[in-house]
């Protein structure tokens, strides 16, 4: 038995709603991220950040080049011309464009070198506090019951603790490594992004397109990573994007303290520890460079990973439904 | 959607189920109680009584239509028999086979002869994926398409359902709520399945998109032989397009009828309220008309009343109503397709609001506070003119 027709004119504007556009003209649609890009386009201070941002990174790829240029390795001490009579650093000039270090060593190239420390460590610390921050919180906030009990209340704990405090320890027993600052840094931190995933999970599976999932016969996995993942995808981002100047300043501080990177190499962090012994006797620029780049590419991030924020808010035109 | 021409527009005799009629799906007592958390260790736990002991019989290639208020269960028993809830008790038979126990697992190969409809055009699709995958999902899931066929078949589908197929690669946010409902079809069409569970399906559409959204129903019930579990709280939707209905209120079925036996002889109290609700487009005869309002609100699925659920605010109220659960059979004469649970069913011609309930104050509803006369804890009527509350006291007692 079929349904009676439903009289009325109303049945014949069922072809005209979907018929405004004509059928040969090929239709894109805009994707969410690509609204948030183009956003995030028309960002000046996104533009000048990411623009310092490669510049820092392109600094970095390339100090071998400019090592090689002026002639001073990172870690090649200059005795004579590089200290002064006191055996302490000499100010900057044509051959040390920024100054020596208190081991006349040439600040400038040191400092080139420690900003592949620093990304490095900014970037790969941040990958594990994503990954481990998305397995966490998505698992918890999908399987929820006994499982989310669990791992929130191990993030609650692990949140509790000071971050310097169990970092500089267990670097003081396993003995500093550029590894182990990675592992540190990336382990540590993943409790707030998990907490982040989890909470958005719990509101996110609610919605009736899960249902519609569960309904077609989709596996929990499929679930997971095809329908909840992408709509977290966007705080991940945010997130992991402002943790990359987080990252950038644990490790300097961890090296600061002398548990970070181990010397010789060059290191912001270790290198404004040394400095902070000379500054007060004149030695400015000991201090001063270093602590700039730290400074320039952290707040580069943090303007970058604001824009992204603005770029993707939820209540941004157009992005959500 | 116009409801005027309703009655004319269905001519169907709608001789209600069965006779003979190949059944589909047959819901037996089904249970389905949702824990509520207490707030201490030590408190007793409690439960919302979401379905409680629901059997209906849904013959093949028909619309079952399922009416009542919010909160009545109706969509918690559409998800228990898509199996996206476990029931607590009773049993659901798909097509001679008992899915109630089924595992997740063993389940899967049925998802394609059970979909659902569902009511949130914009919750019901993922914001962050086009249109093409996901209408795709059923062929990716189950892996029955795959690459330009996968695409072929979903373009099919969206021409089928009336979407232009240019549009595969959109977001749903660039479509509008009928068009996004068209979306939900399409998806729940890919399987080619044998029911498919409308949940509140029109509800959040305007009205104009509602009728193209239910002949495009109608269309795909002709064509392709659908049987479609349509639930609404909107009766004249429901009228149109079921074979029969069955009423719920409080997580039970009060009435089953064929869906024009249901509205010219209601038996239930309860279903003669709700129709004396359904507004009549001509405005002489709507003032004619006399409105029963029921005072207060639903009770609380967690502690609901005893013996019949609607007692405290039926005003055919009688001392056997608060004592015995009425059980679900046909009343005054009426076939067996026309049952319902009521110890006082109504005659036909009779007005409700001729009746007092019989039973002490205490029993009923405590009267929402100045709609109801004193004496009158039961019903207020008016003379339908304003169904709003705020005309309500101008209404005679």
């Amino acid at each position: 038995m079929s349904l009676p027709e439903f009289t009325g004119a109303v049945a014949a504007e069922a072809i005209d709603e979907t018929g405004e556009a004509p059928a040969s003209k090929k239709i894109e649609g805009r994707s969410p991220w690509r609204l948030a890009y183009e956003r995030l386009r028309k960002d000046r201070a996104a533009k000048i950040a990411l623009g310092t941002i490669l510049v820092i990174v392109l600094l970095a790829i390339f100090a071998p080049v400019f090592a090689a240029l002026v002639g001073h390795g990172p870690n090649q001490q200059f005795i004579n011309i590089g200290e002064n009579a006191n055996g302490g650093p000499v100010p900057p000039s044509g051959t040390f464009l920024l100054g020596t270090d208190n081991n006349g060593r040439d600040l400038l190239i040191r400092i080139l070198y420690g900003a592949r420390i620093s990304l490095v460590v900014g970037v790969l610390a941040t990958g594990i506090s994503v990954v481990l921050g998305v397995v966490f919180g998505l698992t918890a906030g999908f399987i929820g019951g006994f499982v989310d009990t669990v791992i929130a209340r191990l993030i609650d704990v692990m949140l509790s603790i000071p971050f310097l405090i169990i970092a500089v320890s267990i670097a003081y027993i396993a003995g500093p490594s550029v590894w182990l600052v990675i592992a540190l840094v990336g382990v540590l931190s993943f409790t707030y992004l998990a907490r982040i995933v989890r909470g958005q999970v719990i509101s996110i599976k609610g919605r009736e397109f899960i249902e519609a999932a569960r309904a077609l016969g989709a596996s929990p996995w499929r679930i997971m990573f095809i329908d909840l993942l992408p709509n977290v995808m966007a705080q991940v981002i945010v997130y992991a994007s402002l943790l990359i100047p987080l990252a950038i300043v644990l490790e300097a501080s961890l090296s600061f303290l002398g548990v970070g990177v181990p010397p010789p190499t060059a290191d912001w962090g270790q290198m404004i520890s040394d400095a902070s012994g000379y500054y007060q006797y004149g030695y400015w620029w000991f201090l001063f460079f270093p602590s700039i780049a730290l400074l320039i590419t952290t707040l580069s991030f943090n303007i970058f990973g604001d824009s992204v924020r603005d770029a993707l808010d939820p209540r941004g035109a157009g992005i959500y439904v | 959607m116009a409801s005027a021409p309703m009655s004319e527009a269905n001519p169907v005799p709608a001789t209600a189920a069965a006779d003979g009629d190949d059944v589909l799906l047959r819901v037996e007592n089904v249970v389905k109680y949702f824990p509520v958390k207490g707030t201490g260790p030590f408190r007793e736990k409690e439960y919302v009584h979401a379905v409680d002991g629901v059997s209906l019989t849904v013959p093949r290639g028909q619309t079952f239509g399922v009416v009542g208020e919010t909160g009545c269960g109706k969509s918690t028993l559409a998800r228990c028999i898509a199996r996206l809830h476990d029931v607590t008790s009773g049993r659901i038979v798909f097509d001679g086979q008992d899915i109630t126990k089924l595992s997740q697992r063993r389940m899967r190969p049925l998802r394609q002869e059970i979909q659902m409809i569902f009511q949130d055009p914009i919750g019901s699709l993922n914001p962050r994926r086009r249109v093409g995958s996901i209408i795709g999902d059923p062929f990716a899931i189950h892996n029955l398409a795959s690459g330009a066929e996968r695409k072929r078949r979903v373009q099919e589908l969206m021409e089928r359902v009336g979407l232009n197929p240019e549009h595969y690669n959109r977001f749903p946010a660039e479509f509008s709520g009928g068009q996004r409902q068209r979306i939900g079809v399409a998806r729940a069409l890919a399987f080619r399945p044998k029911l498919i569970i409308c949940d509140e399906p029109v509800s959040a559409l305007d009205v104009s998109i509602q009728a193209q959204v239910i002949n495009l129903l109608a269309d795909l019930q002709a064509d392709l032989g659908l049987t479609y579990v349509f639930i609404a709280h909107d009766l004249s939707v429901v009228r149109h397009v079921s074979n029969s209905i069955a009423v719920m209120y409080l997580g039970k079925v009060t009435e089953i009828a064929p869906a024009e036996q249901l509205f010219t002889a209601p038996r239930h109290p309860y279903t003669g309220a709700l129709l004396s609700a359904v507004p009549v487009p001509d405005p002489d005869l709507s003032d004619q008309r006399q409105q029963i309002i029921l005072a207060g609100d639903v009770p609380s699925p967690i502690a609901p009343p005893s013996g019949c659920r609607f007692h405290p605010r039926c005003p055919k109220a009688a001392p056997v109503c608060v004592a015995e659960d009425p059980p679900l059979e046909p009343r005054l004469g009426d076939g067996p397709e026309h049952p319902a649970a009521c110890h006082l069913p109504m005659a036909e011609g009779e007005k409700l609001s001729d009746f007092r309930p019989s039973i002490s104050a205490e029993e009923r509803v405590l009267a929402v506070e100045g709609s109801l006369l004193p004496d009158d804890a039961g019903t207020g009527v008016t003379d339908s003119a304003g169904a709003l509350p705020a005309r309500r006291e101008g209404g005679q007692p």
